[in-house]
């Protein structure tokens, strides 16, 4: 594409608010449809917009690989680390009840809150580090 | 919703996804293939909202017809953006095996219990009750989906996000080498 401004307008408006909704159905897949999963996808696609219209080596300056590197066993580790931490207080393995014996619900929505965290961390890293694979060896080879 | 119009909701968009994967099986630009295919993913999203699922259907437009695409896109860019033509002998010897999954698939289903019907095992079972009725006390999250996820089943969950890890590590391991090698130079 030479100078697709339409796009880029286009894009520039739309970020924020993808960003924005990704945002939202991480915190808010308590109360409605959507959770880690769903938002790490949207959150990652938000990125994509971003690299397919300004230029892969805008996208990783913002969102550098080497980051993503890190993000990708963080998420998992969140995770994993909430199961160890409620196991630690003297449950069973991801029980969340644990994490708040005073109010057993507030435990469960730390621990909700936590893994889906840990979830979304992973997805947008997975998606994003697939995407900056396929597309670096798409350049390389022009 | 009063049932004439759910049937007809159901009925179109059932036609527009049949004419989606004909188009798809008919095209040979796949740049094309890979829109119609996230066509398709949004046609099925659909039909899962009107089915009540919403979290599925929010995962199928998400995954099938956003990133799905713009990954196909990026293999495109890789490979060749056009698909080669099939003789028509081998289109022919496709159809066989075609038509007979289709046919065992559509035999199984008969045994499926008609959708919506309230006692099905799924229903009937106790756990059920347990899971709709008992985790607003005990989880104290509105939404059941995510407390069936997250905490009932936080066990699967875990697993599914290290098969999504592992599949980052694979792609990385794979795609990423040549790249590394070559990155102080440029």
């Amino acid at each position: 594409m030479n100078d697709p401004l339409v796009a880029r307008v286009i894009a520039k408006l739309l970020m924020p608010m993808i960003l924005l909704f990704a945002l939202y159905v991480q915190f808010h897949g308590d109360y409605g449809p959507g959770g880690g999963f769903q938002a790490g996808v949207i959150f990652a696609s938000g990125i994509i917009l971003y690299a397919l219209i300004f230029g892969l080596d805008r996208a990783r300056l913002a969102v550098p690989p080497r980051l993503l590197r890190r993000l990708v066993p963080a998420g998992v580790l969140l995770y994993a680390g909430v199961g160890v931490a409620s196991m630690l207080r003297g449950g069973r393995f991801l029980d969340y009840n644990v994490l708040n014996p005073a109010h057993p619900t507030h435990g469960q929505h730390w621990g909700i809150f936590l893994v889906e965290l840990g979830v979304g961390i992973t997805v947008t890293a997975v998606m994003l580090t697939i995407f900056y694979a396929f597309a670096g060896r798409g350049r390389q080879r022009s | 919703m009063n049932l004439q119009a759910e049937l007809l909701i159901n009925a179109a968009l059932i036609v527009m996804l049949t004419t989606t994967a004909l188009a798809i099986a008919r095209l040979r630009s796949l740049f094309a293939v890979a829109m119609l295919g996230g066509m398709y993913s949004l046609i099925s999203a659909c039909l899962f909202v009107q089915m009540d699922a919403v979290d599925v259907a929010f995962t199928e437009a998400a995954v099938g017809a956003g990133i799905t695409t713009v990954l196909f896109l990026g293999a495109f860019a890789l490979t060749s953006s056009r698909g080669s033509d099939t003789s028509r002998r081998h289109s022919l010897l496709g159809l066989i095996p075609t038509l007979l999954v289709g046919a065992l698939l559509i035999y199984a289903s008969l045994d499926m219990p008609w959708y919506g019907t309230a006692d099905t095992p799924v229903h009937a079972h106790p756990l059920t009750t347990e899971y709709l009725v008992n985790s607003r006390s005990s989880i104290g999250v509105p939404n059941v989906v995510t407390s069936v996820l997250a905490s009932y089943r936080g066990y699967d969950t875990l697993g599914e996000v290290t098969v999504i890890f592992t599949a980052g590590l694979a792609v990385v391991m794979l795609l990423w080498t040549r790249r590394k090698k070559e990155e102080p130079e440029g």
